[in-house]
């Protein structure tokens, strides 16, 4: 696995030694790991493996008890490009039902560069949101209050919102959760586009392990402590038996066929 | 002209009323926004600890609740950014606690009930020029206020990590949001009291929210629901001769149902025809 890193592409994302946590059972345990521009990088575990916890130390919203954290080769805790990151929460469990934004204001946050003292009288339907909301497949729903969507349709306006600020990496935390098959389905074929056409770096966190084997090009497999990270088709049974604690060849089967 | 604009201290109760109608929805949106309006309760009772303190030792009361809404506006920011205690925690314990020390206060220092009365249960008698000056002033602070941090103030509302990794300084903002909600509520008590303050930051958004699709448009009927009610209420009050803090809380409920029913009248209509 040594071999594919480190990359002669630039690191977009860089992990030394982190560790973040109880010290008795930290949440995340000595994890490095690297991320090249332009990598499909799917980073997988049971739930409660730390998987969330490593997005939050990737993105800077928690500060690691130890260990270094570089977004695009600069400390993340003193990185202010966030027009570079775009970030798109897990909303299984966030968006209140009653919350009145539109969807087009919601993507318009994704432009945000700074305060800016007129915007608030400006329309945020302009040709860029609706431009992002058609890349996500849901300039449709525009206008339509944000809470009252379905989940895969409120995924895909944060990616929307996350695509408006033309962003160098995109991270999603469990894109998958609470979204239909057909909207996984459109989902992911929205990210591959991302990454081949227009050569966004994609970071994505899942606990389908099947599902992401087929789109990524690095996994890093993590239960607290990092399993594994390379290829795909690297990964053997035994690393996944350890990552799960207990074999999981059925469900892998295909994917890693479908990946050869 | 009607009775009611014969008497000058009803003209500066009607002023105080619009502008404290108008102010508190604005503010209130973005903290129904973050489920954190029971901030509104916890400043007007840090602000009602500020009053005893003013009356029992002489000082004015208005400006030293004034002082202590913006210092309880600072410590609830504080111990919420801090992140050991859940928000809804932290307000707890901040209410509680300057309530009793004003129980406190006032059982010590006798003598003041009436003036206490006013403040709790609001008093437009009181409204004076200058406090329309100041209402004035802080309207003012709070449209510029909203106006330029309008997307910082709804991200930080939707979702504060996702407004973190967009760039905005989420923690600066609410504590701005925090100052003025202080200022806000220790200037409109005058009017509707202490107990009932609370009601004008929250009831006229949850009927906006009811109602508009979009965040502007929400704070837009947020703002005219509340305006609407502070002038109906003071009106109701005025020729029925009841409590003006009560008749305009009531107010805004009645809107707020209103806004309800028509809504389930709209949703029932579009069910039933579809498109």
């Amino acid at each position: 696995m040594s071999g594919a890193f480190p990359s002669s592409r630039p690191p977009v994302l860089r992990l030394d030694h982190v560790t973040y946590g109880y010290v008795d059972a930290p949440a995340v345990d000595d994890v490095s790991l690297v991320m090249a521009a332009g990598d499909f990088m799917a980073v997988v575990g049971p739930n409660g493996s730390g998987k969330t916890t490593l997005i939050k130390l990737a993105l800077g919203l928690i500060k690691p008890a130890s260990g270094r954290v570089q977004l695009f080769g600069g400390d993340v805790a003193h990185f202010g490009d966030w027009h570079r990151v775009g970030y798109v929460p897990q909303v299984a469990t966030g968006i209140q039902e009653r919350f009145p934004a539109s969807v087009a204001e919601i993507v318009s946050h994704g432009q945000y560069a700074g305060v800016s003292a007129l915007r608030f009288w400006k329309r945020t339907t302009t040709p860029v949101v609706l431009e992002a909301l058609e890349s996500a497949g849901v300039a449709h729903l525009a206008k339509r209050r944000i809470g009252e969507l379905s989940v895969g349709q409120q995924q895909r306006v944060l990616v929307a919102r996350a695509l408006v600020g033309r962003p160098d990496l995109l991270v999603l935390d469990e894109p998958a959760a609470g979204v239909d098959a057909h909207g996984e389905e459109l989902l992911n074929d929205l990210l591959q586009r991302l990454n081949r056409e227009n050569g966004i770096s994609v970071l994505l966190v899942s606990h389908d392990i099947g599902a992401v084997m087929r789109q990524a090009n690095v996994v890093a497999c993590i239960n607290q402590r990092l399993v594994f990270h390379g290829e795909p088709h690297d990964l053997t049974q035994d690393e996944l038996a350890r990552l799960y604690g207990f074999p999981v060849e059925v469900l892998l089967h295909d994917a890693l066929h479908e990946h050869r | 002209m009607p009775a009611i604009l014969q008497f000058e201290f009803m003209v500066r109760a009607l002023i105080g009323g619009a502008i404290v109608g108008a102010l508190g929805p604005v503010l209130g949106m973005f903290l129904v926004l973050r489920r954190f309006s029971l901030i509104a309760d916890t400043l007007s009772h840090v602000a009602l600890m500020g009053v005893a303190v003013g009356l029992a030792t002489g000082a004015e009361p208005s400006l030293v609740a004034l002082a202590a809404a913006t210092l309880g506006a600072l410590t609830v920011e504080w111990l919420s950014s801090r992140q050991r205690l859940p928000g809804d925690v932290t307000l707890a314990i901040v209410l509680y606690t300057s309530l009793a020390i004003a129980v406190v206060v006032i059982s010590g220092a006798q003598g003041f009930s009436v003036d206490l009365f006013a403040f709790l249960f609001g008093s437009i008698l009181s409204v004076t020029s200058l406090d329309l000056w100041l209402l004035a002033g802080l309207a003012a602070a709070v449209f510029v206020y909203v106006t330029v941090f309008f997307s910082e103030l709804s991200q930080s509302s939707f979702d504060a990590s996702l407004a973190r990794v967009t760039g905005v300084p989420v923690g600066w903002v609410n504590l701005g949001l925090a100052l003025l909600t202080g200022a806000t509520i220790t200037l409109s008590m005058r009017v509707v009291g202490v107990l009932l303050v609370g009601a004008l930051l929250v009831v006229p958004v949850l009927a906006g929210e009811r109602l508009a699709t979009g965040l502007r448009a929400t704070l837009g009927i947020g703002v005219i629901f509340g305006v609407v009610s502070a002038l109906a209420g003071l009106t109701i009050a005025f020729y029925a001769d009841l409590s003006a803090g009560g008749t305009i809380v009531l107010s805004a409920v009645v809107l707020l149902f209103g806004a309800q029913g028509y809504t389930a009248l709209r949703d029932r209509r579009r069910a039933s025809q579809p498109e």
